[in-house]
């Protein structure tokens, strides 16, 4: 089985809308998993049922049992992220502070305070509107997505395609540099790389390529809304050829994205202006690439 | 006034809007812009100035002195697996440390005390009419939330007496947001009139009720999508300070990292409402 | 000579776990005694953060001369692997262990 992971490094640049397009082409045969879970938008495109839910747990959180606590303040002396005030003559944890460290946990006199693990929100298992698997997650406030997070809902992923024989599991990567994208690039048979000619698309592009790079997976990009500006195109196609990396499509400038996810809708359900065509051919390069990689070719 | 301009998701128009109105609000005030969005700064990539000051930032991690009888106490209290026995030798993986000093201050034999470890920068720019700051963490480190907060102190040490200070947050609702946001005054969520955008508004918006803040919408690219984006502010009561339309125009300048509001008289029409909503809250909040 | 894999299974018909951090199993075979012998490692599913490096300090401890894996070890758990002075060989994603020795004697794989 094949993981396709498609990433972007920059927020906006129509990762989600290019991802969503290729779960529909790729019908059946593609488990998606959204791991961009910091802002989870597939579902909107997919309208999966949310068939199954379970809550996901994350790093640690501190607990005062009052009944035994002498507020002797030892834990608020130790703990580093002011995250145990005094309210009403009783030490407190912050749960928005709280880091989880367990150090006031450790030294307290009285073993009053317990760490528990944190609830940060839910993982789903859902069917979507063509009958296709999507397995995707929600995150609580204040929470953060993690390498462990990433993980679970690729791992869910896996094992779905192979009860389903489904051939590829297309993975929506999370944004930034840290351990939730290295945790999405991690196993990935090919990536997929979507950017916009723009000075902090490049930037952003340069920073998650060098990942991709260290991790030895091939690559393959997208330039979304190229035609806005042709020079910074070229620079990105310079970028490219230099570093070895597929050029897939260039997408232009063109409101149909804006339009058809107003609709709930993906751009190859909306067949204008020749933006279904160009995907598709995107996405069979992308299947024969990864194919190639597969075959350690 | 301290105004934080936030989004639920990224590429919203979030960096757009701060720099633009920073510079608009500039021709009349004395405005601070500083960017938050410590792990992906693109501000300064629209901004053209000369540097004045620069420092690095530091947090605290433990150094192994190299002699211990290896009781392996540290690894054992570390909850973020940031330290390691191997062997004979104890490792230290600073990315991965919270600088909670448990491992150090709980060593039997003092043999792990606390270092300072750069993790990020701080560079503050002058140009033709604002301050500019901007906060960077270095590739690798993961946790936002420390440098956010050297960098407000760091406002507060240099660049106090602004009248303005215009925080462009990280995207999201997670906590680096909620650091970028604590102190300010107003905070305006960037966001657009599409599905995408009214989801990560509510979420953005849940946000800011939890944390108690007075808030604005901004709706970007308004003439593209649907109203659902405006009639969801209207049920809620949210107050739309602006709408920025769509225009090819505007995405050009952005993509060229141009002002936008020099060149599009529209959007200098918005950044004046903006102004206007902005002094009144202000006005308002004296009386 | 000690030989590890990162694996999603204890036979040498398991498939390999492309991933280094977070691999299912390890599975370590010595050339010398013939022996196949595999650490379960599904445990590390439950931190958040840093699995890397506490996979290379188990097998830091079982201290073999050769890993085979898929991508590779990010720069932490690299950190740690290079204290043992072990090589590593990466490309073995996607095959069953027999398949990734083969691969490995047959000079295939690319040493990270």
């Amino acid at each position: 089985m094949k993981e396709i992971v498609v990433i972007s490094g920059k927020g906006g640049t129509g990762k989600t809308s290019i991802t969503a397009s290729f779960a529909l082409l790729g019908g059946k045969n593609v488990v998606v998993a959204d791991c961009d879970v910091d802002a989870a938008d597939m579902h909107l495109l997919l309208q999966p049922d949310f068939k199954q839910a379970e809550d996901f747990y994350s790093g640690l959180l501190a607990h005062i049992d009052t009944d035994n606590c002498t507020n002797c303040a030892v834990c608020a002396d130790v703990c580093r992220f002011d995250a145990i005030p005094v309210i009403d003559g009783q030490h407190t944890i912050n749960e928005i502070s709280c880091e989880g460290c367990s150090y006031c946990a450790r030294v307290c006199p009285e073993k009053a305070i317990r760490m528990e693990e944190r609830n940060v929100g839910q993982w789903f298992v859902s069917t979507t509107k063509i009958g296709s698997t999507l397995v995707h997650a929600r995150l609580g406030i204040g929470a953060e997505n993690s390498g462990k997070l990433v993980a679970k809902v690729k791992n869910e992923a896996k094992v779905i395609a192979e009860k389903n024989k489904a051939e590829l599991v297309l993975v929506d990567g999370s944004p930034g540099v840290g351990c939730p994208v290295v945790s999405s690039l991690s196993g990935a048979s090919y990536v997929v790389l979507v950017t916009e000619p723009t000075v902090s698309g490049l930037h952003d592009l340069k920073r998650v390529y060098e990942l991709v790079h260290k991790f030895n997976i091939s690559a393959g990009c997208i330039i979304n809304k190229a035609d806005l500006n042709p020079q910074m195109t070229d620079e990105i196609m310079d970028f490219m050829a230099g570093e070895n990396i597929d050029h897939l499509a260039n997408l232009p400038y063109d409101e149909t994205f804006t339009k058809a996810v107003t609709q709930g809708k993906t751009i190859v359900e909306f067949d204008e202006n020749g933006l279904r065509r160009i995907l598709e051919d995107s996405w069979e390069k992308v299947k024969k690439e990864s194919d190639k990689q597969r075959r350690g070719i | 006034m301290k105004i934080a301009v936030a989004s639920g998701k990224g590429g919203t128009g979030k960096t757009t809007l701060a720099t633009n109105l920073a510079a608009f609000l500039s021709e009349r005030r004395r405005v601070v812009l500083i960017d938050l969005d410590v792990e992906e700064p693109n501000s300064g990539l629209f901004i053209k100035g000369q540097i004045l000051k620069k420092e690095d930032k530091y947090k605290m991690i433990p150094e192994w002195s190299g002699e211990c009888s290896l009781c392996g106490i540290c690894q054992d209290v570390c909850e973020f697996h940031a330290v390691l026995r191997l062997g004979t030798q104890i490792m230290v993986f600073p990315e991965l440390c919270h600088s909670c000093y448990a491992c150090s201050e709980l060593c039997p034999e003092s043999a792990l005390p606390m270092v300072p470890k750069k993790m990020g920068s701080i560079k503050q720019i002058q140009t033709d009419g604002f301050a500019f700051v901007e906060s960077r963490l270095d590739i690798g480190e993961e946790q936002a939330v420390p440098l956010i907060a050297q960098t407000h102190k760091y406002i507060e040490a240099n660049l106090k007496d602004e009248e303005i200070r215009i925080y462009d947050s990280p995207p999201g609702t997670s906590c680096p947001v909620i650091e970028a946001t604590k102190t300010a005054d107003f905070v305006i969520l960037v966001t657009e009139p599409t599905p995408f955008g009214l989801h990560d508004l509510s979420l953005a918006v849940e946000t800011m009720r939890e944390l108690k803040k007075d808030f604005g919408v901004v709706i970007n690219r308004f003439d593209l999508g649907n109203d659902d984006v405006p009639d969801y502010c209207e049920k809620e009561g949210i107050p739309v300070l602006a709408r920025i339309p769509n225009d090819r125009h505007i995405a050009e300048l952005y993509s060229q990292g141009k002002l936008i509001y020099k060149h599009v008289p529209q959007v200098e029409t918005q950044l004046q409402a903006i102004e206007q909503f902005l002094e009144e809250k202000l006005n308002g909040g004296r009386s | 000579m000690k030989i590890a894999f990162t694996t999603k299974g204890t036979t040498w018909d398991a498939a390999t776990d492309p991933r280094f951090g977070r691999t299912e199993y390890i599975l370590v075979y010595d050339t010398e005694t013939n022996e196949l012998m595999s650490y379960d490692n599904r445990a590390i599913a439950n931190e958040a953060h840093g699995a890397g490096p506490q996979t290379a300090q188990k097998l830091f401890e079982m201290n073999p001369d050769i890993l085979i894996t898929g991508n590779g070890p990010g720069g932490n758990a690299a950190a740690v692997l290079e204290k043992s002075g072990l090589k590593i060989y990466i490309g073995a994603g996607e095959m069953t262990v027999k398949d990734a020795y083969e691969a490995y004697k047959n000079g295939n794989l690319k040493e990270f």
